[in-house]
């Protein structure tokens, strides 16, 4: 079992297990397809109760990029891929924190320095 | 076919900056004659200029930082005369559109190209050493780091004598930096140096993390690194994180200026405010990149001359991995009053009083591990001492307008002003003094000059004081920043007293340079013979000074923290290595240079709109890298013997020491 | 042997934050990995300037009108599939084997550019439609966005023409191959970059 893992790490996006190459792109194409084209019809079908779309289609993109890091760049929860999970889940904090941080506080901000035609125009 | 370049570029009417142009000019021109006239052109390419050692980058990096000080303090200078001068009826002797361009180049300065250079320049050249190991992960890159920092310096002074600097302040804020309010030059020059300089300092930060947790000696675990690598870990890691906001929001903010964007105009659905919100996701983050390696230095310093391990050194690393992430967490405090209103306020101002936390751990390690300890007052305990006292007191008033409703009557007020000098004095540049003495006699062999050591030490304490003590006091009674004159003939008294500090600083200024120049004369009194001048505890005393370019002939084996302690206590301080095979050493680039000669020109072209020039910078930047990537001959080999004859040197001159300080046969 | 030898020898008893420097490959592997990250955080930033300023359109044409779901959905097909005939490359990489490298790196790329060929269309269009980036705020950002992800497909793919360069100048040396993986990263990661984007730009705009 510990045959194969890295001495000092693995490089990320580097399959040390190389007898399954192949099979793990075919796999996570074979999740990423059905994904997206779920995520294009979340977009459009009726079949959804409308204010939950952005929901799944968050759900959807997330499950996608997370095929995307697991088949296509191998990274995983192995011993020697710890550097690199930590490193993307520090990325990941710190872009949460900006998309959704900014998103909070230019929606205060917007709402309490309304321009003058702005207030008027949520007054009519 | 120059663009908007034309001789009314330069400042012919300027005295001051015409005056300083005919000195600078004759300072680089001595400069080159000596060097011309000594031969030594050869030396400093072939050393220097195209070096990939992480000790000679450091030395660079630190260099550029202490050349930039004087820039940057002749700017405080004329801003602390203006003030002293400008009461009530009064003008002073600079118009506001240039007292505008002084304060922004001040803080741009100090910021970017003396502050970051100082650090990004201990961390070089000591975290290889501590580590263990014989360079960065990636030498040559290191090398077009520090090259592209230059080429924003290149840049920034090319400002003064060629057209103009921004008028924005340091942070260069639209609207008014937008094209409509900023027809100029000056936020270009702004812009495309900070980008240039901002991407060295990226590649830098992902270099020092890769060294940190891939390159380590044999044994050293993470619980076994010294401090100082753990705090340049979080520093760097907030390097690769924040900066690349940095360059989006520039990059924005020049495709509004360049290409008609509308990102943060006024017009047609642009929000300014959005800007501030993106620059201060960097900027806070920015300012904890300064302070941790500062306080990595500290918690070394402390250590060594106090004869004792640092205290709590698990819970060191905790607070400072704690203020690597919460550091991302509090970045709204910089602009409470822009009015995002009272419940994003009151979360991010508790938020930004819980970051105060693990530096308060901090501070009562270091006066844990002094305590009982038995102190050797050298000059890096006198700044860490002078240190502790100030950061407390700059601390403390973060605290305070960490407080929304403070910060409303507080913001933009001369207090701000104090508080942040406080901080980025007391801390970094009191952290980076100390770095700069402990660490010089690990790279040239001597140690400096006490004696001036001290009194530099107490020309920045004593200046500080005069200097920003009054501020806090004015900023209370209602003086704003940036302001080039004001009307209250009250407050011109505290004026004057922080001039007075001011020129006390700029002693103790004068006195680095002096102190230089004499402890190079005296070096031979000074001079380092074993390689461990302090006692020290760490790796890096177990080598030579200066180390070989290779540092370790043998990479030591780690078996506990204070791993060179350890070693001594056991008697096996450097042990002989039984055999002396060839190293194996990166070859020297010219890539760097190069690099910051083509980004130069582009730099320069894209400010004024120069586009065929923009194109020869860019193809030729481009050349540089696809010339490099068939580039095969990487290595050079330093043979055994060489080794083996330094090697033995090396131990002649210990056995030497130790006969003459009669030590046991 | 030396101590550090020994540690490294020592198999899979020891830790592994202690057994010395990692090797080449790792050290660039976790420093590209790096770079990476800092370049999604780059992305991050763009997208939060957009999911600000996505409503402001001053007057001018929204994203409802604008994007056209199929176009995008083909854009999606041919860069997801790139990513797989980007992952073959990189085993017959692995495996040192020229002739599949060129067919599949050859793939990728000819994805890539088409990737590249239905975004400029749309650009284009836009731009001819008078909806170019100087006409609101909205736009700005939606072509900041979606064009900065392009010039990285665009460098991408100027990258991948100079890696078969030089693996047919210099052979499957190290050096190539690291490069070739770090290659592999960034165009991996570009699709994870793609996800975002036609969800948060193109799907949210309905």
């Amino acid at each position: 079992m510990d045959s194969h893992i890295q001495p000092q790490g693995a490089a990320p996006g580097v399959d040390p297990r190389e007898r399954h190459g192949a099979r793990s792109y075919l796999i996570g194409l074979l999740y990423a397809v059905p994904l997206t084209v779920a995520s294009f019809w979340a977009a459009k079908t009726s079949l959804v109760y409308p204010p939950a779309v952005p929901v799944l289609l968050a759900a959807l993109a997330i499950a996608q990029m997370g095929v995307h890091v697991a088949f296509f760049l191998h990274i995983s929860s192995a011993p020697d891929q710890t550097n690199n999970l930590l490193a993307l889940a520090f990325g990941v904090f710190v872009t949460a924190l900006i998309v959704f941080g900014s998103m909070m506080i230019m929606s205060h901000l917007n709402h309490n320095m309304m321009s003058m035609d702005e207030l008027i125009k949520i007054q009519r | 076919m120059f663009g908007r370049l034309s001789w009314a570029a330069i400042p012919f009417d300027q005295p001051i900056v015409m005056g300083t142009g005919a000195v600078l000019g004759l300072v680089l021109l001595t400069v080159f004659l000596l060097v011309t006239r000594k031969g030594a052109w050869p030396y400093l390419w072939r050393e220097w200029i195209t070096s990939v050692d992480h000790k000679r980058i450091g030395v660079m990096y630190m260099i550029l930082g202490l050349v930039m000080l004087v820039r940057g303090f002749s700017d405080a200078i004329m801003m602390r005369t203006q003030l002293a001068l400008a009461a009530g009826h009064a003008q002073g002797y600079l118009p506001p559109e240039h007292y505008n361009q002084i304060f922004s180049a001040h803080g741009t300065i100090m910021i970017f190209f003396v502050a970051m250079p100082f650090v990004v320049g201990l961390m070089n050249f000591a975290v290889p050493l501590q580590l263990g190991v014989r360079d960065v992960a990636f030498p040559k890159l290191n090398s077009v780091s520090f090259w592209l920092t230059a080429s924003g310096v290149l840049l920034v002074n090319l400002s003064l004598f060629v057209g103009e600097f921004a008028r924005t302040g340091w942070l260069a804020y639209p609207p008014l930096s937008e094209l409509a309010y900023s027809p100029g030059v000056g936020v270009d020059y702004y812009l495309w140096s900070l980008q240039l300089s901002g991407m060295g300092t990226l590649l830098a930060g992902i270099n020092l993390t890769t060294t940190i947790l891939k390159l380590r000696a044999p044994g050293m675990g993470y619980s076994r690194m010294p401090i100082f690598c753990w705090t340049a870990l979080a520093s760097n890691l907030l390097i690769v994180a924040a900066f690349p906001v940095l360059t989006a929001t520039f990059a924005m903010l020049l495709l509004d200026r360049y290409c008609d964007f509308h990102f943060f105009t006024n017009e047609l659905g642009g929000n300014p405010m959005m800007y501030i919100n993106l620059i201060w996701i960097w900027g806070h983050p920015e300012v904890y990149i300064l302070i941790l390696p500062a306080f990595g230095v500290f918690s070394e310093v402390v250590a060594t001359f106090s004869g004792k391990p640092l205290f709590g050194y698990r819970s060191m690393v905790l607070a400072t991995m704690a203020i690597c992430v919460l550091s991302f967490m509090v970045w709204l405090h910089h602009f409470f009053t822009m009015g995002a209103g009272a419940d994003v306020n009151g979360f991010f101002g508790i938020m930004t009083m819980i970051i105060a936390v693990p530096t308060g751990v901090k501070i009562f390690n270091w006066m844990f591990t002094l305590y009982g300890g038995r102190i050797q007052y050298t000059v890096p305990i006198y700044w860490t001492i002078g240190f502790i006292v100030t950061f407390v007191i700059g601390g403390m008033t973060g605290v305070l307008m960490a407080i929304p409703p403070a910060d409303f009557v507080l913001h933009n007020s001369l207090f701000l002003i104090a508080h942040f000098h406080n901080v980025a004095i007391g801390g970094v540049v009191f952290g980076a003094m100390a770095g700069y003495t402990y660490w010089f006699p690990k790279a040239f062999g001597f140690k400096l000059n006490e004696r001036l050591g001290k009194a530099i030490f107490w020309c920045w304490f004593i200046g500080f004081y005069l200097a920003f003590m009054p501020l806090y006091a004015l900023g209370l009674m209602g003086a704003t920043r940036r302001m080039q004159h004001y009307p209250d003939t009250h407050w011109q008294p505290m004026m004057l007293v922080a001039l007075a500090g001011a020129v006390v600083i700029l002693l103790g200024i004068v006195l680095t340079a002096v102190q230089l120049a004499v402890s190079v004369r005296q070096r031979r009194i000074h001079h380092d013979r074993t390689g461990d001048p302090w006692n020290g505890r760490t790796l890096e005393w177990s080598m030579p000074s200066p180390p070989p370019a290779w540092n370790f002939t043998e990479m030591p084996n780690v078996e506990r923290t204070d791993a060179y302690w350890h070693m001594k206590k056991l008697g096996t301080p450097r042990a002989p290595p039984g055999s002396f095979a060839d190293m194996k050493l990166p070859r020297n680039s010219p890539i760097g240079v190069f690099l910051a000669f083509f980004t130069v020109i582009l730099g320069f072209a894209l400010i004024w709109r120069i586009d065929w020039l923009a194109g020869v910078g860019l193809v030729g930047a481009v050349a540089v890298v696809l010339r490099e990537a068939w580039n095969t001959d990487l290595e050079v080999r330093v043979p055994g013997e060489e080794v083996a004859a330094f090697e033995h040197a090396h131990a002649a001159g210990l056995e030497g020491n130790r006969v003459a300080s009669g030590g046991p046969a | 042997m030396s101590a550090a030898e020994q540690a490294l020898s020592t198999g899979s008893g020891m830790p592994l934050a202690l057994r010395g420097p990692a090797p080449v490959r790792v050290v660039a592997g976790f420093g590209f990995w790096l770079f990476l990250l800092s370049d999604i955080i780059l992305f991050a930033a763009l997208f939060a300037t957009y999911s600000v300023l996505s409503g402001s359109t001053a007057g001018g044409p929204t994203a409802a009108e604008l994007f056209d779901q199929k176009h995008v959905f083909l854009e999606t097909m041919c860069l997801l599939a790139s990513s797989v005939t980007c992952g073959f490359g990189s085993l017959a990489v692995q495996r040192a084997d020229a002739r599949p490298l060129y067919f599949w790196m050859g793939a990728t790329f000819a994805l890539g550019a088409c990737f590249l060929r239905m975004e400029s269309q749309e650009f284009a269009a836009m731009v001819a439609a008078g909806a170019g980036p100087s006409h609101s705020a909205f736009l700005s950002a939606f072509f900041t966005l979606v064009g900065t992800h392009g010039l990285h497909v665009s460098l991408g793919l100027a990258w991948l023409l100079i890696m078969l360069l030089q693996v047919k100048t210099l052979g499957f040396q190290p050096m190539v191959s690291r490069r070739f993986f770090s290659f592999g990263l960034f165009w991996h990661a570009l699709d994870i970059v793609w996800i975002g984007v036609f969800t948060i730009v193109y799907l949210g705009a309905t």
